[in-house]
């Protein structure tokens, strides 16, 4: 092969720009694990703020800190820092045997006073913990040997889920009495997997294996999470080689990126929803209007259409991996139906009943697009809906104020997967995050907040969902699937949660 | 005398900006939709909870009385602390105004180097094919975006020929300690020069995507002015003296043409500061514009008024160093 002086030239200046600037990441044995994560993380405190109750960016705090009780990939719960639990007979105090042996970050044993000390300050009111009102329900904490006991101030069936759940982490009390919360803010310490070795704020967190995890060392030693706000950058991040993992991006960019050499796609439902509220104003008292808003809607196809399959079509706002998910509550797609109910009232293609309806454009996947098929599909029955484009900042405060539209589109996460964190506070009347203030549904649901039967307790809620499902209370439309693009070499294992955990990560 | 007073009085508006910016922000962002309460509302928190929290974060009073309690801390140094990462607002406004300052002046320095070559080139092959490329690169590299052009860098020098970072500050993996936020001024100061290499690496694009907008603008407007002066009687009697063109142009010509293109780059680099914020998004770079998107997203108003009065200030105190090299450079307004 003939070299020209020209062709060596730019060979050695690319060679020296290259060895100066550093090529990415193209390693063939993956030392350091570098994922592309798609929030910052505001603050380290899992319990305070609202990166408190921000469930994208648990997954960072789960790879540092310890939940009371350990949630496994598949969200049923398992042994962790609280190894068993439970209630006395009477219901009147609860116990916690605080599993022996764990050690946090700076070497000092985990004892049952952190896990006291950390339940007592998550039901303080003057710590902020956003999640106060679920914590404060127990108290007078008392410890025997490892076991945990405290007082049942005010009953509360999901009180063991929420330990696995939004500000559910057990913090170290002598070091955080120490070092107070400005240093726990430099220089955080849990009981998990990773141990912060070096945080950026905005920009990265790099994080050391803990060797002495109590649940087995993770095997990337070195894991860097990179704060990559921007969907396109964060496919560049993996198409490049720079970062090996990725998640949250467009249905087909993930379609495209996973045909790549080197890249594998890993697709899986995840337990956030895409729903319609529907808010108790006129049109919507009239239950024919509802259920032919309901009937009108092909889920099925929009799924295939707008999310390229990538979604699982609901008829409740349970998904089949909840607690009280009734797979024979269902509510078809039926246009000539929907056209009846809307002429029992009056209505249909010439004389449309009108309303608006709000929605985000780019929150969530296709969320606009998703509503636009939608208002296509009612307008062939007779329903005209005006689309409203809102922030979502909007909705939160349009939905606390009660004042959303007729009709309203929202995502809504249950990690936990119980009847009373989906149906229950997005249904019940007095709830801030409810807009359905009707009372035969709140007096449905009213007993159900503190019934102790298990059994009982999750018949009552399905019966719940038939009510809402036969009425259309809400308008259930998807599961979302949660796409994540990886380099081949590292396996991944997807939380049904959403949480992207490096320590449930390995080399392929 | 006259250096004082103009001083004083732009001391003066300065101030007056400032207070109009913070009124402004403070009362806009308090009415737009969205309330930072509501968005950190968890499931079945009850009218107790958000009053609570209202309470906690201060927003349970007037926007009046918010307003009289947040100007008073400011002018005390208090910029009160941030909703979501709970730090002063002071520190965490200081700490990455740094990143994005090193990014604007490399950007500066890539428009004027680029632009400013590209215009004298274009003088200098008047009239040729040369200046008719130069031209329609000029248009092309106008008609896009910042952001766009970061786009189409990410994808050519950081996926198909992956030469440069394409996300962050700094590679994680370098594991050094930098002891101020000015990391680029640090590396230099400390002879690190791989760090610096690795700095370079990584603020390249943003800068680039940055700087060929300006660029652009540089090279019609100082193109223009260099035709213009190259009529002028002083070039003509350069050119009877037998000097080169290209040394007309630089010695002769550039000096006088150069002042109209300062006042103009000083307009457009507070315009590239602005456009920051979108690029360091783009990039994950942790600056000021990055950590801006976040503030409003999430409705940290503390955050948001402390961003934008910086912001505010960084525009002033721009303004008014291009009006003092203007005056420092031109014969006229120094010996007034």
């Amino acid at each position: 092969m003939k070299v020209s002086r020209r062709t060596l030239l730019k060979s050695a200046a690319a060679s020296g720009v290259l060895t100066a600037v550093g090529t990415p990441a193209f390693a063939n044995e993956i030392d350091e694990l570098v994922i592309a994560y798609n929030v910052n993380l505001p603050s380290w405190d899992p319990t305070v703020g609202p990166s408190a109750v921000n469930p994208t960016i648990q997954g960072i705090y789960q790879s540092v800190f310890d939940m009371f009780i350990h949630q496994n990939p598949d969200l049923s719960f398992g042994s962790g820092i609280v190894s068993d639990w439970g209630w006395t007979e009477d219901k009147s105090k609860i116990w916690l045997e605080v599993r022996e042996g764990v050690t946090w970050h700076n070497g000092d044993p985990l004892t049952p006073e952190d896990v006291a000390w950390s339940l007592e300050r998550a039901g303080n009111p003057d710590t902020g913990n956003p999640i106060q009102f679920i914590w404060g329900k127990i108290g007078n904490f008392q410890i025997d040997g490892n076991r945990v006991t405290a007082d049942v101030k005010e009953y509360e069936p999901t009180i063991f889920k929420w330990m696995s759940f939004l500000t559910g982490y057990v913090l170290p009390k002598k070091y955080y009495e120490e070092v107070g919360a400005e240093g726990f803010e430099a220089a955080p310490i849990g009981t998990g997997p990773y141990m912060v070795d070096n945080f950026e704020r905005n920009a990265f967190v790099r994080l050391k294996a803990n060797e002495n995890y109590w649940g087995g060392a993770p095997e990337f030693k070195t894991v860097t999470i990179k704060f990559v706000t921007d969907a396109s950058s964060r496919t560049f991040e993996v198409s490049s080689g720079n970062s090996h993992v990725t998640l949250e991006m467009p249905y087909e960019e993930f379609d495209r990126l996973k045909e790549q050499d080197g890249i594998v796609g890993t697709a899986a439902p995840i337990s956030d929803i895409g729903m319609i509220f529907i808010n108790d104003v006129e049109p919507m008292n009239d239950p024919n209007v509802r259920m032919a808003m309901a009937h009108a809607i092909d889920k099925e196809t929009i799924i295939e259409r707008l999310l390229s399959g990538y979604g699982v079509a609901i008829d409740t706002l349970q998904t089949p991996d909840y607690t009280a998910y009734d797979p024979s509550i269902t509510v078809p797609y039926d246009p000539e139906k929907a056209k009846e109910l809307l002429a029992a009232s009056g209505y249909g293609p010439d004389n449309p009943v009108k309303f608006k309806i709000q929605t985000t454009r780019g929150f969530k996947p296709k969320d606009y697009e998703i509503i636009q098929v939608i208002v296509g599909l009612w307008r062939k029955v007779g329903i005209e809906a005006e689309i409203e484009v809102y922030e979502i900042a909007k909705h939160f405060e349009l939905r606390a104020a009660d004042q959303l539209a007729p009709a309203a589109f929202y995502n809504w996460g249950n990690a936990i997967g119980d009847p009373t964190t989906s149906t229950g506070f997005a249904m019940f009347g007095p709830s801030p995050h409810s807009v359905w203030d009707g009372e035969d549904l709140m007096q449905m649901i009213l007993p159900l907040w503190g019934e102790a039967d298990e059994e009982k307790r999750i018949a009552g809620w399905k019966a719940v969902d038939k009510h809402i499902a036969e009425n259309a209370l809400v308008l259930p439309l998807i599961q979302y699937v949660q796409p994540i693009l990886h380099s081949d070499q590292v396996k991944v294992t997807p939380h049904a949660s959403g949480a992207l955990l490096p320590h449930l990560m390995t080399r392929s | 005398m006259q250096i004082v007073r103009t001083l004083l009085t732009r001391l003066a508006t300065t101030i007056i900006t400032l207070l109009g910016a913070a009124i402004i922000v403070f009362v806009v962002i308090r009415v737009v939709p969205g309330n930072p309460i509501a968005m950190m509302l968890p499931p079945g928190a009850t009218d107790a909870d958000i009053a609570r929290l209202e309470a906690l974060y201060g927003l349970d009073k007037s926007i009046f009385e918010q307003f009289l309690i947040w100007i008073a801390n400011v002018l005390q140094g208090d910029f009160g602390t941030s909703i979501t990462t709970r730090q002063p607002v002071f520190d965490l406004v200081i700490g990455r105004l740094p990143a994005t300052l090193e990014l604007s002046v490399m950007a500066l320095l890539i428009a004027i180097v680029v632009g400013g070559s590209a215009a004298l080139t274009a003088t200098l092959y008047r009239g040729t094919k040369v200046e008719g490329g130069i031209d329609v690169a000029g248009g092309v590299a106008l008609s896009l975006p910042d952001f766009l052009w970061g786009l189409a860098l990410i994808l050519v020098l950081g996926v198909l020929w992956p030469l440069f970072h394409i996300s962050g500050r700094v590679s994680p993996s370098l594991g050094f300690e930098f002891n101020t936020d000015f990391y680029l001024i640090e590396a230099l100061v400390r002879f690190r020069f791989d760090v610096v290499l690795d700095l370079l690496g990584h603020m390249f694009l943003p800068a680039l995507a940055l700087a060929i907008p300006l660029a652009a603008i540089i090279l019609q407007l100082l193109k223009q002015s260099l035709k213009e002066c190259m009529h002028d009687d002083y070039i003509t009697l350069a050119r009877t003296k037998g000097y080169s063109e290209t040394s007309i142009i630089t010695r002769d010509a550039l000096p006088n043409a150069i002042l109209p293109t300062l006042t103009l780059v000083g307009v457009q680099f507070t315009f590239l500061i602005g456009g920051t914020v979108i690029i360091e998004r783009l990039f994950s770079y942790e600056g000021l514009g990055n950590m801006a998107i976040d503030a409003v997203i999430n409705r940290d108003l503390p955050l948001i008024q402390g961003i934008v009065l910086v912001f505010a200030l960084l525009f002033t105190l721009v303004n008014l160093l291009v009006d003092m090299t203007y005056a420092a450079l031109n014969p006229r307004l120094r010996h007034a």
